[in-house]
Parts: C-alpha cells; structure tokens; sequence
C-alpha cells in the first residue's frame, strides 16, 4: 500500500453529530407517526383489546369487593403495560426485523447513531402508545368512577417521564443484544412479555409478592414507575407501595443513567463483534 | 496519504465460520485472500466475478459491515476497521435486490428519511430526490406508496436512495440484478452521467459483463476470493488478441463428446452449452489453423454445423481464459481448460 492512514479523528465534529442524531430521531419515527394514520386498524386491536383485559380485571377486583383504589391500579397498570409492549416489540425486537427487511445494513453504514435510530422508533412508537394509554385511563376512570389525587398529578408526571427514560434505555440495551443474535433474541422478547405483567404488578401492587421478587421485579423500571405513580395518585395507597416514593425516584434515576450508559456501550461493542462474525447481513438467523 | 487514491486494500483476507449440519461441527470458508487494489479518486471502478467470487464481501468490509480476517483497507484515506465513523460520512451503497424502506411510506417519503440518516437538510433532500426521480422516471411514482411498486422500479428507488446524499466514494453491488434491458439501461447511463462529475468514485461489483465492459474504467476479475487481474477492459481484451475466437453452433452433441474438444492442440479454451436441438461452442484457438482439426473433429462425431463465426474477445472470453470457466457455468454451462 503506497500511503499511510490519516491521523484524522475517528468521529465527525460534535456539531455535525447533534444535527444528525435529531435529524435521524424524526426521521425513523417517521414511518411509525404516518402509519398510525395509514392503517387505522391498530386502533381496535391497540386499544379495544387491551382495554377489555383491564376491565376483566376491574371485574374481579369488584367481585371479590376489593378497596376501590385497586380500580385504579388496575386502570393505570393496564395503561403502563402498553409502553412495555412497546418497548418490547417495536424497540428492543425491531432490529430482527430491520435485518429480514434488509435495513439493518443501510442504518449501520451510514454515518448516523443506532442510538437515535432507536430512540425514533421509541418516540414514533409512543404516539400510538400514548392514545391507547391515555384512552384506557380515560374510558376506565370515567367508566368505573376512579377518583386520583388531583394535587399530585405534576410529580406523577414527572415519576412517569423518569420511568420512560429508564425503561426506553432497558430496551436500548435490549435491542443492542439483536445486533449479534436474531431469533434466539426474538424468543427472549417472547419470554419476557407475560412474566413482566406478573412480578411488575401492572394488576396489583408489588407489595404483596415476596420482598426479593419484588426487588428482582425493580430492575424493569415499570415496577417502581407503577407504584410511585400508584402512591402519588391513590391518597389511600400509601400504605400498600414497596418502597417510599423518594427511594423509589432515586432508584429510577440511577436506572436511567446506568441503562443509558450500558446500552451505548452495548451497541458499539456488539456492532463490532456482529461485524466481526458477520452477523449484520445475515439473514438466515 | 495519496489525494489520488480513493480505495486501498493490502493484503485483504476474510474468512467465514461456517457451521456444519450437525452440532459443533465448523468450518472455515476463505471469501477473500489477500487481496490488493488501488481505485483511484474520480474512477468508476468495476469487480467482475461469478457469484460467490467475494465481491460482496469485499463490499461489505469496504463499507464497514464487516471486518477483515487480515490485511487492512482504506476508503477515502481512512482505515474502515479504526475510522469507521469517519468512513461512513464519505460513502453510500446500493445492492441488488434490496428491499430496503417501509412499504407504507411513499417514494418520496423513503427517500427522504434515508437522506436525514446523513443529515442532509429538508430543502435539499427534496430538491435531490425530485431531481433524481425525474432522470431514473419515476417521477410520476413518487407519491405512490413503495408496496405498490414493481420489484424493477423499487430498484430504481433504490438507486436513487445511494446517489441523493451525494457521497465521495459510492458502492453498487449488482445494482442491475433483477431489472429489465431497458431499466438496466437507465440505470448505467445515469451511472455514467453522474461520473461526470469530479472527483465521484464508484466500485461497482456485477456478473454482467457488458455492464462492466461500458461502464467502467477499470475492471478487476476476481474468482474464489483472488484478484486475477486487474486493468482497463481494453487492455484486458487485447490479452487475447494473438488468439482466435470462434462461435460455432452444431447439432446436438452429448456432453461426453463435447468435451473431447479442449485436447486438440491449439484449443485454448472451450466452452458449451446445450439448448434444446443444439450445442453452442466457444473455441479460444491459437490461431485461425486450428480450426480446421476443430471442425473435423465435429464431423467425426456427426455433428452438424449450423453457424460459425469469428468475433472480437469480450471481457467474457478474458474470464474464460484466466479463470478456465464461464460466469454463469455451473448453472448451465461446461468449459474446459486448454493446454
């Protein structure tokens, strides 16, 4: 070879680099914000079905005359399982598909970060799963009469954003592993789905399953986001939270930051090692 | 490093684990073996080889999808392996075949979200996107929502996508692969058009020869994971001008007794193929005098003549002779060695 290479720097100016990861953020979500328009279908099997579990729920809570304020858990958990749906299937298991469809490569050689790929997905995604969220607590309050402290609907807000930084970085990390692995990782996001409905509590609160189930249950940041949300909107359901709300934000934010963190390390290391056995292309997995 | 040198590879090696039937089983597949090349800036540069020649590996380590077993390349000055951040600014890439984009999004709207991927602003990207639809006709298709299209004018879109962010070093693997003549057409004379302009450098890897023979500058034949050769498609064909190449059709003559032909002396190379009546030969000769024992050799074996005819050599005739078989043999077609 007759040159040497260059001592330039190995990433472009930070500039250049903000511009492109909004740019590739709106971008990705793109497709998922008009297709919410384009197939309206998701309306009924997005919000009328998920709606119908919750409700079955409320159903028993009432027939075995369980305190009113388990209504609400249920009409909360049921709107909070749509965001770990979301997560889960069209953030953390999106790449397999990315890779069948052959996008995967494309996103990888351009010069853009797989961290505002996913990240517009996540956010794309969230449009839909914030109507079908916010119908379900809107058709179950009025329907079955839940009542929410009024005073704490800012702090249940911010427990809210904090839980969905925390939880969009877990499936970061999450989709980070479908860089290397394809239907094994599909199978572990099939896995994952029921299981968490159960140890997160999103139809009864944490509390009454075992301590350490509990706390194994606190790395999914639905579990504490539930029920610091739960505390601050039942006034009679602080007796029944795991942990004090201010634990249980402190816990949050640690998870924010370290899943954040760990999902960029992930992703470098892993498109490395998926470049190096060749795994980006393949499809066959 | 050299400004002139768009691509450099040095002693380019990879190698594939591949895992056998049963559990534990492996073995390695050597897709590429040190290969060199220089490309210069400004030269659309072709790689020509049979499937499974390493061409698309040779793409994918070039664009930073992959990782060389040994050797190192540069594009556009920077290594791929350490600088592959750097690598992806300067470049965009095109397969065949590809189904890339979301089919609910329009032409338009898939082209522009790939040109946000490289932070190319609103106003420009469509102003690109519009013109570019219009040179490859698809303009009256940009609204139309990608599921809609045909497998030929989705592959124009795709075409489209790897030229709007308007990159230093572009790499089309058989971007023709699937399309019509016409298409096919289109498509290489935009190629053309937009090599143009300066300082633009193109690797284009195909198994058309014709493509390779029109459009590029230089063409590198390569076969097994090798460079064989390397030069301009003229210097290339003019290897074989001492020889005389013949095209002749007879009536049909079982394999086993067209194979006999490669051991009369003189024959080069020879290559058939059979159709439903008829065999179709290419006889690679020493000189036009070998011709008569060629033709003998035909009436021995009660073969008919139907047509023959000299022509110039093609890169075809080139890969033939360096490699001791056609490109799409072992599909439909023999070739044998010479001496």
């Amino acid at each position: 070879m007759q040159t040497a290479v260059t001592n330039a720097p190995t990433r472009p100016p930070f500039k250049r680099r903000v511009n492109l990861f909004w740019r590739t953020v709106f971008a990705r979500s793109y497709p998922r914000l008009i297709g919410m328009q384009r197939e309206k279908s998701w309306l009924f099997f997005e919000i009328v079905l998920p709606f119908m579990v919750a409700c079955s729920y409320v159903f028993v809570y009432k027939a075995i005359g369980a305190p009113h304020d388990y209504i609400g858990f249920v009409v909360l958990g049921g709107a909070m399982s749509a965001f770990w749906l979301n997560m889960l299937w069209l953030m953390a298991s999106q790449l397999y598909w990315e890779k069948q469809s052959g996008n995967l490569p494309l996103y990888i050689a351009a010069p853009n970060s797989m961290m505002a790929i996913l990240l517009g997905m996540a956010l794309g995604g969230m449009a839909a799963t914030c109507v079908r969220a916010a119908v379900i607590v809107l058709a179950g309050s009025l329907l079955f009469g839940v009542t929410y402290a009024t005073a704490n609907l800012l702090p249940a807000l911010a427990v809210f954003l904090l839980a969905m930084v925390a939880l969009y970085g877990l499936g970061m990390l999450f989709a980070s592993v479908f860089l290397l692995f394809g239907r094994e990782a599909w199978h572990t996001s099939n896995l994952l789905q029921e299981p968490v409905y159960l140890v997160s509590g999103f139809y009864f609160p944490i509390k009454s399953l075992p301590v350490w189930i509990a706390a194994v249950a606190s790395i999914v940041p639905l579990t504490l986001g539930l029920d610091a949300m739960r505390q601050l909107l039942f006034a009679g359901s602080g007796a029944i939270g795991f942990l004090p709300v201010s634990i249980e934000i402190a816990i949050l934010a640690v998870l924010s930051v370290a899943f954040l963190l760990a999902s960029k390390w992930a992703l470098d290391y892993l498109e490395m090692l998926a470049r190096k056995e060749g795994r980006i292309t393949e499809r066959r997995r | 490093m050299s400004e002139s040198l768009a691509i450099e590879a040095e002693k380019l090696g990879r190698i594939y684990k591949v895992r056998g039937a049963k559990k534990g089983e492996a073995r390695e597949l050597v897709a590429l073996q040190d290969v060199d090349l220089e490309i210069g800036r400004g030269e659309l540069f072709g790689l020509l080889g049979p499937n499974g020649a390493g061409k698309t590996t040779l793409i994918k380590i070039l664009t930073t999808l992959l990782l060389p077993s040994s050797g190192r390349a540069l594009v556009g000055g920077l290594d791929v392996v350490t600088q592959h951040g750097l690598v992806r600014e300067q470049i965009n890439m095109v397969s065949g075949g590809e189904s890339s984009g979301y089919g609910l999004l329009t032409v338009r709207e898939n082209l522009w979200m790939f040109a946000q991927f490289y932070g190319i602003d609103h106003a420009t990207s469509y102003r690109r996107i519009d013109e570019m639809l219009e040179v490859v006709g698809l303009s009256d298709r940009r609204n139309t929502k990608i599921s809609d299209l045909s497998t030929g004018l989705r592959q124009k879109m795709n075409i489209v996508r790897g030229f709007i962010t308007d990159p230093q070093i572009l790499f089309l693997d058989e971007p023709t692969l699937g399309l019509d003549v016409g298409a096919a057409r289109d498509v290489r004379l935009f190629v053309r058009r937009w090599m143009e302009r300066r300082d633009k450098t193109i690797l284009l890897t195909t198994h058309y020869m014709v493509e390779a023979d029109e459009l590029c500058d230089r063409v590198a034949i390569i076969d097994r994971g090798r460079v064989l050769a390397c030069d301009t498609p003229a210097s290339l064909k003019r290897r074989l001008q001492r020889d005389a190449i013949f095209h002749i059709e007879t009536s049909y003559l079982s394999s086993g007794s067209a194979d006999g032909f490669a051991a009369i002396p003189g024959v080069s190379k020879v290559t058939h193929r059979h159709s439903d009546d008829r065999t179709a030969f290419e006889f690679l000769l020493k000189g036009e005098d070998v011709l008569a024992p060629v033709v003998a050799r035909m009436t021995e074996k009660d073969a008919k003549i139907l047509s023959l005819h000299k022509r110039e050599p093609t890169l075809e005739d080139v890969f033939i002779d360096l490699v001791g078989r056609g490109l799409t043999d072992g599909e439909n077609g023999h070739a044998n060695g010479g001496h």
